[in-house]
């Protein structure tokens, strides 16, 4: 089945090759590079535990990403909603059987790998809404009945994620959801009674968060609150980027991270151990890159000839664009710590496949996009 | 078909006409990351990088070592020696109470000291270790260290400690060192400077004077501190400058000796160099012992010596204060010739006691000594004569020589207890008791009694101004080479002239008198007073021509003496402590060569004669004995004298 796909319309796999978009290529391995590098800073300079399963992991899931390039844009759009489903069914999976690791349970013991499905919804969400948008006509996008699909399709792995708990990377599925949606053409008003009837119930919802999520908020809001316990991530962090200055402390000289001043820094903090050893050069490179990417991701969108590759392009790009500056935004002091990792830079598996798995399919975008549906 | 395309084109239409609202929004999400990046990393980067120093430095200051105090011959008074403490690191402590506990068992801890470190606790940073005992004995120590890795945040500590030399005899002048108090903080800025957990300050005597450059500079250890306070790596390692070593002029030998020698006395003696102003010893008695000071002096100690009545933190030899009474007799002798009111040939009959005035006046002799002459007067301490004298020289001009020898005003000037006593005149009594002067009180004044006060190192360089020739000096109780050249050089001048029977000023000496006859002539008497049948110090005479003295007793009352008293001849071992006569007695040494001053008090020690001269004697025997040493020490500085 899967050669089929593979092989299918008139290019062969010579032509296919060289209709890569390159750039976006050398971006990610570029990127992924970096991210080894800077993992290495994590440990002070040894070729320790993490650089090494993020070596390893960058290597196997850009493979991944290649090989996903070849596979027809087809093989994608007919089994979105398989996707969508298997991926449902893992997160089922961990809300009964999952493995708890400090006090929330996301992930799924696979034996040689902790699988955390809800990173794997952040892609297969918008699949999803991309095929789902591409069957009904636009004028029945706005109808009450082909709202319902869209509503509970982003809503359940909104509340499964959430129940995790991990509002973090459920909030992060539903922003790319809605974007989805909204991309595809709904009305503006319901996103207006959308976000009355959430200001609404706020206060509703903020009696349901954990002691530890509202101090969060609180300790964004006031980071000298509690300077030594929810504050001290920010902190930190804010003092790690700002004594960065202009051309930073050198390569292995980030004090803050180094002396273990910056909590988290393998994941949500791989930036600010980034901006404190390269500075305001490096962040700004860095920053660039990102860019880049999500530029060559919309560019893409606008090449392809069906509107299924288009939203999903689109789709893909603002969501990767949204967890890069929610990432950012919050080791800047600009956002409450809400466990968003850098897309490809941060450690953990999943969140890297996800992202592999959704750039692969832009590219498959790429390679087939005279294809029509 | 058409329809279908429609759509098609529909849809790709909205979706890239909000793909471009988007777009817009994202570049406005970059601008404002970027900014917050230039706001953190370059407006705010000079505070950002110094909270990450903050972060990851961190300074020990290491306490300096404390310069030591010497006596003449290098023989240390005050030194530091090794002491075991045991810090306490507050961070490192996971339970404070369960620390407590365990040291409780294992060294002397109790609840007051557990008060102690909670109160230090608050004011500390978390790095700053707090020190829990600084004295802690081997066997404690030992103990601690074997049940160390059992407990969290302690840490044995090898430490410098201020010690004394032992018996408190030179305590009143070295002074002694303890903990830093508020007060000292708030008038000290270099201990606010400093600021090294554990760190002594001089709390009295030279400890005191000196301590600001005595205390030295701290070093300094800098690390790089990770999160939890662990020491990574040292960056930085100044050494501290150990304070500054001071010699003194005293010889801790002669000082044990006389306070050995003064044993349940209650008084002072002062030994001086009349040439150099050296002070070999200066004793006061009682004293107490300075090493109970530098752990903390318990409070049963404290309120001990507060209460002690014969006063043992006070020094007596500058603070205490005492009528000299005949010891004052050779300047009044002094003050008459050199005022031409009397010649040494004048002769009075002493009855016993004379009335003048309407008042009577008693000689200490009650049958009388008969007819005097000057130094007959001054050997037997006749005080009918002197109440001739002082009657004919008037007070004013008595006060004139008396301060001129070095009476009534303090003699160092860097010594904060020191007195300046009393030397009275009309003048002073109209400004402090506002009163004209009763001529009476002038022949009392005659006999060191009244109004006059002062303290022993008064009377020692009184007689050591005497003693030299007449010749102001400047007592030294620090030896200083360089200031002591000038002197040395000096008397130098001065002996060569007198050797060689010249008639020219020496320029660098200040000479006290007008007449040198008299100043003979005063040291001829004395002489008398000890080496004399009859003169009141025979008794207490040393023989051989090395040991020769010549010196001055002295009775003073700290009573009125009542008629009826007079007549029932009540001895002084017979009154209660508080009413006895204080003893008195001043000397020069030897006589032939004159070389050191010396001045007693003993306390309701009675008569002169009998209660300080015998001492006088034991203590001048002890200092010319050691002269040799000194000698030693001095490259022979007055061979010609």
């Amino acid at each position: 089945m899967i050669p089929n796909y593979t092989h299918q319309g008139n290019q062969s796999f010579k032509d296919k090759f060289f209709s890569f978009d390159f750039t976006l290529v050398f971006a990610i391995l570029f990127l992924g590079i970096i991210s080894i590098f800077a993992m290495y800073s994590t440990e002070q300079g040894n070729f320790g535990y993490y650089t090494k399963s993020h070596l390893y992991r960058f290597c196997i899931f850009f493979m991944t990403f290649l090989i996903i390039s070849f596979f027809s844009i087809k093989f994608w759009f007919n089994s979105a909603y398989l996707y969508y489903v298997i991926v449902l069914i893992l997160l089922l999976t961990v809300y009964y059987f999952g493995v708890t690791a400090s006090g929330s349970k996301r992930w799924i013991n696979l034996f040689f790998i902790n699988l955390q499905p809800s990173e794997l919804m952040k892609v297969s969400l918008i699949l999803f809404l991309a095929k789902y948008y591409y069957k009904i006509p636009s004028d029945n996008v706005t109808s009450i009945r082909h709202i319902f699909v869209p509503f509970f399709a982003l809503i359940i792995p909104f509340l499964l994620v959430v129940s995790q708990p991990d509002l973090g990377t459920a909030t992060l599925i539903l922003a790319g959801g809605i974007t989805a949606i909204w991309m595809a053409g709904l009305r503006m008003k319901f996103f207006m009674y959308s976000f009355i009837l959430f200001i609404c119930l706020a206060p509703l919802g903020i009696s349901y968060l954990k002691p530890y999520q509202k101090s969060r908020i609180l300790t964004f809001l006031n980071p000298e609150r509690d300077p030594l316990g929810a504050g001290y991530q920010i902190i930190q962090s804010k003092i790690a980027v700002g004594s960065g200055g202009i051309f930073g402390k050198g390569y292995l000289q980030g004090s803050q991270s180094y002396l273990d001043y910056l909590p988290e820094k393998h994941t949500d903090f791989i930036f600010t151990l980034f901006a404190e050893e390269f500075g305001l050069i490096g962040s700004l490179g860095l920053l660039s890159i990102y860019v880049l990417i999500i530029y060559r991701i919309i560019r893409i969108g606008k090449i392809v000839q069906n509107n299924f590759a288009r939203l999903y392009c689109f789709s893909f790009a603002t969501a990767f664009f949204i967890y890069v500056a929610v990432n950012m935004m919050m080791v800047l002091g600009l956002l409450p710590i809400v466990g968003a990792p850098l897309p490809i830079m941060s450690y953990g598996g999943s969140a890297m496949l996800s992202m592999m798995l959704g750039l692969g399919i832009v590219m498959s975008c790429k390679v087939h996009d005279q294809e029509r549906l | 078909m058409i329809r279908f395309s429609d759509s098609f084109q529909n849809k790709a239409a909205i979706i890239s006409r909000r793909m471009f609202l988007l777009s817009t929004l994202k570049i406005a999400v970059f601008i404002g990351i970027i900014s917050r990046l230039f706001y953190l990393q370059i407006s705010e980067n000079i505070k950002y990088r110094s909270l990450s120093d903050k972060n990851r430095l961190r300074e020990w200051k290491i306490a300096p070592q404390r310069g030591i105090i010497e006596d003449y011959f290098g023989n240390k008074m005050a030194k530091n020696k090794k002491v075991f403490e045991l810090h306490m690191i507050p961070e490192d402590v996971s339970n404070l109470e369960n620390l407590f506990f365990r040291l409780a068992r294992i060294i002397n801890f109790n609840e007051n000291d557990k008060k102690n470190i909670l109160r230090k606790l608050k004011k500390r940073k978390p790095w700053e270790p707090i020190i829990i005992s600084d004295n802690l004995s081997w066997r404690d120590f030992s103990r601690l260290n074997l049940y160390l890795h059992e407990i969290q945040g302690i840490k044995p500590v090898v430490a410098l400690a201020r010690e004394y030399a032992e018996g408190g005899s030179s305590s009143h002048i070295i002074g002694y060192v303890s903990e830093i108090s508020v007060k000292d903080l708030k008038s000290n800025k270099l201990l606010r400077d400093i600021n090294i957990p554990g760190l002594k300050t001089g709390k009295s005597g030279l400890e005191k004077i000196f301590n600001n450059s005595m205390i030295g500079k701290p070093g300094l250890q800098r690390f790089e501190v990770n999160a939890y306070g662990k020491r990574i790596k040292e960056l930085k390692f100044i050494n501290g400058v150990a304070g500054k070593n001071f010699k003194t002029t005293l010889d801790q030998e002669v000082q044990e000796f006389t306070s050995k020698a003064m044993e349940e006395k209650s008084g002072s003696v002062c030994v001086m160099d009349i040439y150099t102003g050296d002070i070999v010893a200066m004793v006061s008695n009682p004293t107490f012992d300075p090493n109970k000071f530098v752990h903390g002096i318990s409070s049963k100690d404290w309120n001990a010596l507060l209460e002690h009545k014969r006063k043992p933190l006070i020094n007596k030899s500058v603070s205490g204060l005492y009528p000299p009474g005949s010891t004052i007799k050779p300047i009044v002798a002094l003050s008459a010739l050199e005022n031409d009111v009397i010649s040494s040939k004048l002769v009075v009959r002493c009855t016993g006691s004379i009335e003048l005035y309407g008042q009577k006046y008693h000689c200490w002799k009650k049958k009388g000594h008969g007819y005097m002459t000057l130094r007959n007067a001054i050997k037997q301490s006749c005080d009918t004569y002197f109440y001739e004298v002082s009657r004919r020289l008037g007070i004013d001009r008595l006060s004139v020589t008396a301060k001129q020898f070095g009476l009534g005003k303090k003699v160092f000037d860097f010594l904060g207890e020191e007195k300046p006593g009393v030397v009275p005149n009309t003048k002073w009594k109209l400004k402090n008791i506002g009163k004209n002067w009763y001529l009476g009180e002038t022949l009392i004044s005659g006999i060191g009694q009244g109004y006059f006060q002062s303290t022993p190192l008064q009377l020692c360089l009184m007689m050591a101004q005497l003693a030299n020739g007449g010749y102001e000096i400047k007592p030294r109780i620090i030896d200083d080479k360089y200031a002591l050249q000038p002197i040395i050089n000096a008397w130098r001048k001065e002996f060569s002239i007198k050797n060689n029977n010249l008639e020219m000023p020496n320029k660098d000496l200040k000479k006290l008198y007008k007449n040198k006859e008299n100043i003979k002539f005063v040291l001829e008497a004395l002489y008398g007073a000890t080496n004399e049948p009859q003169g009141t110090s025979y008794r207490s005479r040393l023989a051989g021509e090395e040991y020769m003295y010549a010196g001055k007793t002295g009775t003073s009352q700290v009573r009125s003496i009542s008629a009826e008293q007079r007549e029932l001849e009540i001895k002084n071992r017979d009154l209660p402590y508080e009413q006895r006569d204080h003893a008195l007695f001043t000397a020069f040494a030897p006589y032939k060569k004159p070389r050191y001053a010396i001045s007693v008090i003993i306390e309701h020690g009675g008569a002169g004669s009998s209660g300080a001269a015998p001492i006088a004697k034991k203590v001048i025997k002890k200092v010319l004995d050691r002269h040799k040493e000194r000698k030693k020490y001095q490259l022979d500085l007055f061979s010609e004298a």
